[in-house]
């Protein structure tokens, strides 16, 4: 099965691409990172550069056939492929093969509890895309309630959207601000001193808000937690 | 108004009137009580129904099989109104509605009309036209009232004046209501009685009405009306002539049809099992009603959406304002930033395809008031891909703008780097040269376009190596 990072968290975040390697190995799956992957379009798509994405999408078709499987850890890539490139480039195996994160671990390799280790008050944001494009449903809170040690708390109107939406978070920024402004009040509200997600472009958003208030709260991708372990906790990923 | 009425002349694109919205403390506070109350009843109200989601599909097909043999429909509709006494007008677009209707009223001899409240009628500025030709058009829903006396704009499709409290609409009805005492209060019930009062008079008086329409059924001719106060029925039977403007894709072919629709609207829109007052007239009725029936067809740019294989489904719509009540954009802008009578999701893809220029910059701005959240989706009844249709329209809104501008060269660019895995690796290499801006992790200014994010928000500083990097340095 091959990873595909995305280009934010291969550029931004490699301890969270580190991260999923990490657990899909410890979990028995032989992980492969084709180095010909770069972006899935999405930007260009959403914003209106259709054609634009139309070159990416076939180079990701291209760079993922062959594989059994490949994971994404972003809801919003990983439907961006499934839901979008076959309507820009056709359907092909490379499409219908793509996982998010969490319905990989739950639905292909059948876990629930990945063995991991998080002694951390932790709140989880369901990002838009993995919520309702793609409905992975409460999968990533069935993964986080089997983490040991881990302090769940429910995030208030947690399906509300964070305002990040990709170029609108900058062409719309007032507005968007407005959005990131009640869900930072609602995550400050649990307590929790990490915010999860599955989308590290959510997490940019809310996380990059957190700190300029210096809310003290970390934004930590899922897959970090579900690759923590007590032998090897998070803090040795990074 | 401008050329097309569709939008108010002189809105600025969207991010600039959100701007001074969003400074509005109490518009906010008005808005988040009223979309969050609304939201969590809507929910209750869709949670009953086990079948919800099939009568969702039933009522997307229905229209979108209207949709495809809309000029059959339309002929038999007005065949039924025609037979039934009726008399129908087709109307291109607003200039010619509203000559139609100021005609028919001063065949009527009115020179005050009363009206129900009907979408149609605002979106081409019926009042403003009745106005000119020196006649008053009275609103008689209790909300659209406060916003004509107010000589404010509608920010909502169900309730107009959502965005005004019970303190502000008490100011309103003292100041320009002649009939209200001085020490009228602020409770609801004093406030619908100081309406109640000053319209009951005028429905007595009136000799033409005016409404729009829910639904028309196509076999038999039967116009729907649907609402909560009893107002448009009263103006529904009371005068002797009635006109009723209604957009071209409001049409149900049969009854049978129209029963999911009743359903479906309710709930969506006032969370109710079923509204208190459903109006339906069938031509004229000798010695019952209005003596004189008038249907003009609307077009004013729908034609133009039909002709749009992904755009069209936002024709499917019924106004039942359940994406404006759930929209997190709308939530904090209000409707009144989308400057048009269609705010919210709905409108951001309405009003833009009944313009049909997307060289018009507000019209333009609109398809991107959103972060493509999908709530819209979710609970739009007839189900349309708000969020599909929103990125169709930003394809035409950025075609429109031609490859020269900034974004167009930058996302050109951007393209052309992640064409390539070695030119993405060393825009990677030198993008990373950004982390010595940062400190603790975060960059906290960044030079324009990026200045906008970093007004509120921090980036995360690049790491010296990008996980592809560390990948072929430990695998490769
Ligand atoms: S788009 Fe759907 S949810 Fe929005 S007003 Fe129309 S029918 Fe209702």
């Amino acid at each position: 099965m091959a990873l595909f990072a995305t280009c934010l968290t291969d550029t931004f975040y490699p301890d969270t691409a580190r991260a999923v390697v990490r657990l899909l190995e410890r979990l028995g799956c032989t992980v492969d990172f084709p180095l010909g992957q770069t972006c899935c379009g999405q930007m260009h798509f959403n914003t209106g550069y259709r054609e634009q994405a139309k070159p990416l999408a076939q180079r990701y078709a291209g760079v993922f056939a062959g594989y059994h499987a490949v994971v994404v850890p972003s809801g919003s890539c990983a439907g961006m492929v499934r839901e979008f490139h076959p309507g820009l480039v056709g359907a092909s195996p490379a499409t219908t093969m793509t996982y998010e994160l969490t319905e990989f671990l739950v639905d292909v390799l059948g876990v629930t509890d990945v063995g991991a280790y998080f002694p951390h008050r932790v709140t989880y944001h369901p990002t838009c895309h993995s919520l309702r494009m793609l409905g992975v449903g409460d999968r990533p809170l069935t993964l986080l309630r089997a983490v040991r040690g881990l302090d769940l708390v429910e995030l208030p109107f947690a399906e509300t959207c964070c305002g990040f939406g990709g170029t609108f978070a900058v062409k719309n920024a007032e507005t968007s601000t407005a959005m990131l402004a009640d869900k930072m009040r609602c995550v400050l509200d649990t307590g929790a001193e990490v915010v999860t997600a599955g989308d590290n472009s959510c997490l940019m958003h809310i996380g990059g808000g957190l700190s300029r208030v210096r809310a003290g709260v970390r934004p930590v991708h899922l897959a970090e937690i579900l690759a923590s372990t007590e032998e090897e906790p998070w803090a040795a990923i990074r | 108004m401008g050329s097309n009425p569709v939008t108010w002349l002189g809105t600025p694109p969207f991010p600039k009137a959100a701007h001074a919205a969003l400074g509005d403390s109490q518009l906010r506070a008005n808005l988040r009580k009223a979309t969050g109350t609304i939201r969590a009843k809507r929910a209750e109200a869709v949670a009953e129904l086990s079948d919800w989601e099939r009568l969702r599909r039933a009522g997307e097909a229905i229209k979108d099989d209207v949709l495809s043999r809309l000029d059959t429909y339309l002929e038999r509709l007005e065949r039924a109104v025609t037979e039934r006494g009726g008399v129908v007008h087709w109307a291109r677009d607003a200039a010619e509605a509203n000559d139609t209707v100021l005609r028919l009223t001063r065949e009527a001899g009115a020179d005050e009309v009363v009206k129900v409240k009907s979408m149609a009628t605002q979106e081409i500025g019926l009042n403003e036209a009745l106005a000119a030709g020196g006649v008053h058009a009275i609103e008689t829903d209790l909300a659209e009232l406060i916003v004509q006396l107010g000589h404010d704009r509608p920010s909502h499709i169900l309730v107009p004046a959502i965005h005004r409290n019970r303190a502000e609409i008490r100011d309103i009805f003292r100041r320009q209501m002649p009939s209200a005492p001085p020490w009228l209060s602020d409770k609801p019930v004093a406030l619908t009685e100081a309406a109640r009062r000053h319209l009951r008079r005028k429905f007595l008086s009136a000799k033409v009405a005016i409404s729009g329409a829910n639904f028309a059924v196509a076999d038999t001719g039967s116009i729907v009306v649907v609402e909560s106060e009893g107002n448009g029925r009263m103006c529904l039977t009371l005068p002797r002539t009635l006109i009723t403007v209604m957009g071209l894709e409001k049409i149900v072919p049969t009854w049978r049809d129209l029963e999911v629709f009743l359903q479906l609207l309710p709930r969506s829109s006032t969370a109710e099992r079923m509204n208190p007052y459903t109006s339906v007239w069938t031509g004229v009725t000798p010695g019952d009603g209005p003596q004189r029936f008038h249907l003009v067809l609307l077009d004013n740019g729908r034609t133009n959406a039909l002709a749009d294989p992904v755009g069209r489904q936002a024709l499917r719509c019924i106004r039942c304002s359940a994406c404006l009540n759930v929209c997190p954009v709308y939530e904090r802008t209000g409707g009144q930033a989308y400057g048009s009578v269609y705010p919210g999701p709905i409108g951001a893809i309405l009003a833009p395809q009944l313009v049909g220029d997307m060289h018009d910059a507000q019209a333009a701005s609109l398809p991107y008031a959103s972060s493509l959240c999908g709530a819209c989706y979710e609970v739009c009844p007839v189900r349309i891909n708000i969020p599909e249709v929103l990125v169709h329209l930003r394809a035409q809104a950025t075609a429109a703008k031609g490859s020269r501008g900034p974004e167009a060269l930058g996302m050109a660019a951007a393209g052309w780097v992640f064409a390539d895995p070695k030119r993405y690796e060393a825009a990677q290499r030198a993008g990373s040269l950004a982390r010595f801006l940062a400190r603790d992790g975060w960059i906290t200014r960044l030079p324009f376009p990026g200045s906008r994010w970093t007004a509120s928000r921090d980036v995360p500083a690049p790491p010296a190596e990008s996980f592809r990097m560390w990948w072929r340095r430990t695998r490769g």
